[in-house]
């Protein structure tokens, strides 16, 4: 037994290490560099991000070890805490409207679309049109339309005899988020729409077909077959839309301003820890301490709220054979 | 029963077309404007323009750095989707056709790059660049953006090398061809869908990002075009033909693309949230 195991590893060894050599130098060029590449500019920054949050700095030289205390600043002293919870509260109104708004519309357009009526394919085609759009682009002609005086949206109303929406929409406290989430929901309604309609269009015809049969109507179709069957659409959806609501920059960014303005009304996360990290248009201050561990405490959150829901959403999941 | 049919069909039709204008009509504005003169827009905003006049998109094109903005941003673009592309396809097919010890085990730390918003590191990757000399240059966001997309060109690529026959592969092996041949001229070619499903996914975010040419570029002539939209917009604050005229052409590339290929964008771009 040992004798003849021997003999096969040296049998193997003579005919198979330049092979296996070979093989493990071919396969250490298709994986060290791209492996490398990951390490470098994702892994090791997201875990010094952590580290940062950790230390006092002078704008962007690092003093000494501060433990908690950046986190301490940002969620219990003043005015820290203030920003903190103002920029919150904004980020949770833009994701809760967003759902109803733009995901709701989405919801209804793919419903519709279900169907298959005449021009799907049109339909489909124009409703993702403004998700290849830049942010960027799509924020300054919103910005140019809603402008007070000579936009045209406030032009518009006037024609039409509803003077009283002729409003500052971005000018006032009260309308400014509101507008930016309507462009916001006019730019993005095409992803869930096409998302809820590749769903739909999963769900086998027979399913329907047994349905009307039973008498049920359009409305009891949608709820009680659509519905649960584009559950993990759903999720999905519900899943990004937080993510993305979270994340929240470049609209607010380029139709408000770095500020969030008037007086901090369009306010959010992306905006408060830019203006933390890379200091305010005024000449203000920057703190890579404070804005690392914002980003910290954001990254978290996002983290363990989609990990959270995700499970709940997952539980109310039909799995379709 | 077939008039309530109709009724039904008609009122699914009317919400269609009613989005239909809701989408188009803000587009269509940008574009009728940007043949208006300033004056005009204000006096005469739904109208048809008097004239039909380029002046405001050769103004644009000689006036500003448009044409550079546009340039830095293919540049960008195309460098970073090379990058996703080739490191891409060498993890994807190292981790899809051998087997080896710890190979689950490093196909799941890249995908847990899907959950990591890079975003949120930009002040370490910013002392990171920084002392790489990488601040303020084309390069550095490339290697940012070819960062982001390796994740999910990983996960998409994996799952389609995983599918094809080992057949394939031990034919050509029998036959005498090399690792990187078979690679090279075998699998790559029946990989063409997923290339395009990886770049299409790319492409557009990258193209249209801000955030990161924000932080990193301070060189004007360094600047991508959603950057460089921010520096116009300032610059023609009050010429708004030129404001419409710069929005347009900025619009119009993606949108001419995006109609002669909806179905790979649409495809494309919701890669990962439709299975």
């Amino acid at each position: 037994m040992g004798i003849q195991r021997q003999t096969t590893n040296k049998e193997s060894s003579r005919f198979t290490l330049p092979y296996r050599s070979r093989r493990i130098l071919w396969l250490a060029t298709l994986l060290v560099p791209p492996l490398l590449f990951f390490l470098t500019f994702v892994v090791y920054p997201m875990v010094t991000a952590l580290i940062y949050s950790l230390y006092e700095w002078e704008g962007i030289g690092r003093v000494g070890f501060a433990g908690l205390e950046n986190f301490r600043k940002l969620l219990f002293d003043q005015p820290f805490q203030g920003w903190t919870l103002n920029a919150f509260w904004h980020n949770v109104i833009v994701f809760v409207t967003l759902m109803i708004v733009q995901n709701g519309v989405a919801l209804l357009l793919a419903l519709l679309l279900g169907n298959d009526p005449w021009g799907t394919r049109f339909y489909q085609v124009v409703f993702f049109l403004p998700v290849t759009l830049a942010l960027v682009l799509v924020g300054f002609q919103w910005r140019l339309f809603l402008n007070p005086l000579i936009g045209i949206v406030n032009r518009f109303f006037d024609v039409v005899g509803l003077e009283a929406l002729s409003q500052p929409w971005l000018g006032q406290a009260s309308t400014a988020l509101f507008a930016l989430i309507i462009v916001n929901a006019w730019r993005w309604v095409g992803f869930p729409t096409i998302v809820f309609l590749a769903a739909i269009r999963s769900i086998p015809y027979e399913y329907f077909e047994a349905a009307r049969l039973d008498g049920a109507n359009e409305w009891h179709v949608a709820r009680h077959v659509t519905w649960p069957l584009i559950a993990p659409a759903v999720t999905i959806i519900v899943i990004l839309t937080f993510i993305g609501s979270f994340n929240w920059f470049d609209l607010p960014y380029v139709m408000a301003g770095v500020d969030g303005p008037p007086g901090r009304a369009t306010d959010v996360l992306g905006l408060y820890f830019y203006r933390t990290a890379f200091g305010e248009v005024s000449g203000g201050i920057q703190d890579f301490g404070r804005g690392s561990a914002l980003a910290v405490l954001m990254f978290l959150f996002i983290l363990l709220v989609s990990t959270f829901w995700t499970r709940i959403l997952r539980s109310r999941e039909v799995e379709l054979s | 029963m077939n008039l309530r049919r109709l009724g039904s069909r008609s009122l699914i039709h009317i919400i269609l077309i009613v989005n239909t204008v809701l989408v188009l009509y803000p587009m269509f504005m940008m574009g009728l404007s940007a043949f208006k003169s300033t004056r005009e827009i204000f006096s005469n905003p739904f109208g048809l323009p008097n004239t039909w006049s380029l002046e405001n998109f050769a103004k644009v094109w000689a006036q500003t750095n448009f044409p550079l903005y546009f340039r830095n941003s293919v540049l960008v673009t195309g460098g970073s989707i090379s990058i996703i592309l080739v490191l891409g396809v060498m993890a994807a097919y190292g981790l899809a056709r051998y087997k080896f010890r710890g190979n689950e085990f490093l196909y799941l730390f890249f995908l847990s790059g899907l959950m990591l918003p890079l975003r949120l590191a930009v002040i370490p990757l910013f002392v990171q660049l920084r002392d790489m000399g990488l601040t303020n240059s084309h390069l550095g966001l490339m290697f940012i953006y070819g960062a982001q997309g390796l994740p999910a060109a990983v996960f998409i690529l994996t799952g389609f090398l995983k599918a094809l026959p080992a057949e394939i592969e031990d034919a050509a092996r029998i036959d005498g061809a090399s690792e990187f041949r078979i690679l090279w001229s075998i699998m790559l070619p029946l990989i063409r869908p997923a290339l395009v499903i990886v770049a299409i996914y790319n492409l557009v975010p990258i193209w249209n990002d801000f955030f990161f040419p924000l932080v990193f570029i301070q060189s004007e002539n360094l600047k991508t075009l959603p950057l460089g939209l921010t520096v116009f917009m300032g610059q023609y604050s009050t010429d708004w033909a030129v404001l419409f005229a710069g929005l347009t052409l900025a619009a119009v590339p993606v949108i001419i693309i995006y109609v002669i290929m909806s179905k790979q964008f649409i495809a494309g771009l919701t890669a990962g949230a439709v299975k």
